[in-house]
């Protein structure tokens, strides 16, 4: 069965189209089919949280979904933060607090720190933890990575530094 | 770590997707969160994935005025964001909390959960407690299946392979009701090793209706009738009295994340836990 659909969507603003068998991961999709390969692939199964994307606007694992779901969707991978040259606000704030060691786990958690300075208060560092804990990361041990988000949350609480 | 090859439905009414599913084998896709990770380990592989994510009439929280009616393809986020849902059961927003990580709360649904049927699972748990009404659609119409009726085994449940859950009831507490949920696990979103849930409904300072139920012990979610029953027209003081020895006629799993002991050992610390935290609620003391 290798009968292929069109898919197109919204990706980080532009509009594309390409096709993949309904088996194809979204994480695959998103990495080998439309050359983004921002967007990590670690455990393939929802756990490790590298391949969080923003999804009509919220977070969700890619490898949790079909290539197919995402016609019609708008999808933002970590190519909508920022470049090197011009970073965005949250991955200027993991640069200056080292709240990254190899990168593999970073672009979920930017994808991840980007929803919740939106939607949550993050009032406590055990909040920031919380709802971090979808996103694995083998070696900061997070510490420098809830001061990152710390800094931003302030900034955006307008919590002088 | 890729799924088998499937064909792939997209159905945009509810009688599209019954008639998606008249096929030899042929799974629901809803949130995904479960089957996903499933199909990705080739634990299962369904010849045909019917996603609904498209039944739009399945994505509503709706007040029925004695009732409150959740969409099977109601979201774990959603549901503890919602006013209507967790005004009425406060305990929702309290038990969302511990199901999984952001990004799983945003894709994964209330249908999905009861589905999936995980023993350890918050919303077959809340369910159970709650007392809820499971609409079941099948080509012939719907059916309603009460909670205890609704769990068959660990990953069985009532719905045929031809059938849909497509909304859940939740008959309102009365007025003086407490709801209390907690749960034990290893880590933040992980499963739960014992949950615990429960409500109380006082007058007067006495337990007029209490309820139980506990998650992680059994082959589904159980409600501890004997317990609810020896609390009727007592004192919150005789909660302990009421729960002790309870846990002796359970017989919970071992496996990699806690023994069979471990696990009865949780309950009746967890049982004594959410009915004193109920019946304080319920006197209106939060």
């Amino acid at each position: 069965m290798t009968n292929e659909t069109n898919i197109t969507l919204t990706l980080n603003g532009e509009k594309v189209s390409a096709k993949a068998e309904p088996r194809m991961l979204a994480s695959d999709f998103i990495r080998d089919v439309l050359f983004m390969s921002g967007t990590h692939v670690g455990c393939e199964h929802g756990v490790c949280g590298a391949c969080t994307i923003r999804f009509n606007g919220k977070t969700a694992r890619s490898c949790l979904l079909f290539a197919a779901q995402l016609d019609g969707a708008n999808v933002e991978t970590v190519e909508s933060l920022g470049t090197a040259i011009d970073m965005h606000r949250i991955q200027k704030a993991f640069r200056k607090h080292h709240a990254l060691q190899c990168g593999f786990c970073t672009p979920g958690f930017l994808m991840t720190v980007s929803e919740i300075l939106e939607t949550l208060p993050l009032s406590t560092d055990d909040e920031i933890r919380d709802a971090l804990s979808g996103n694995l990361c083998r070696c900061t041990g997070y510490e420098h990575i809830v001061r990152a988000v710390r800094e931003l949350v302030d900034e955006r609480d307008g919590v002088p530094a | 770590m890729k799924p088998a090859a499937f064909e792939f439905c997209r159905p945009s009414t509810l009688e599209e997707a019954l008639a998606a599913l008249q096929h030899d084998d042929a799974k629901i896709l809803a949130g995904g969160q479960s089957l996903v990770p499933m199909m990705n380990f080739r634990l299962v592989r369904p010849e045909r994935l019917v996603d609904i994510n498209n039944l739009s009439d399945l994505c509503d929280i709706r007040d029925e005025g004695d009732a409150i009616r959740i969409g099977a393809l109601v979201r774990h986020a959603q549901a503890a964001a919602s006013t209507e849902l967790c005004g009425a059961f406060p305990i929702v927003t309290e038990a969302m909390a511990h199901v999984a990580h952001v990004a799983i709360r945003n894709r994964g649904t209330i249908g999905g959960s009861l589905a999936h049927a995980d023993p350890s699972a918050e919303w077959p748990l809340l369910i159970t407690l709650l007392d809820g009404e499971i609409e079941i659609a099948g080509s012939d119409g719907t059916r309603i299946v009460g909670a205890e009726e609704f769990f068959f085994a660990p990953l069985v449940t009532a719905i045929e392979e031809t059938e849909i859950l497509v909304s859940i009831k939740l008959q309102k507490p009365t007025a003086g009701t407490g709801m209390a949920f907690t749960e034990v696990a290893q880590r933040a979103g992980d499963f739960a090793v014992v949950a615990a849930a429960a409500t109380v409904h006082t007058k007067n300072g006495l337990i007029t209706r209490a309820r139980l139920a506990l998650g992680g012990v059994g082959d589904f979610p159980l409600r501890m009738k004997d317990v609810e029953e020896k609390l009727e027209g007592m004192p919150p003081d005789a909660i302990d009295e009421a729960i002790r020895g309870c846990a002796d006629v359970l017989e919970p799993n071992d496996d990699m994340h806690a023994s069979s002991h471990y696990r009865r050992s949780l309950v009746p610390t967890l049982a004594s836990r959410v009915l004193k935290q109920a019946a304080i609620r319920a006197a209106g003391v939060t």
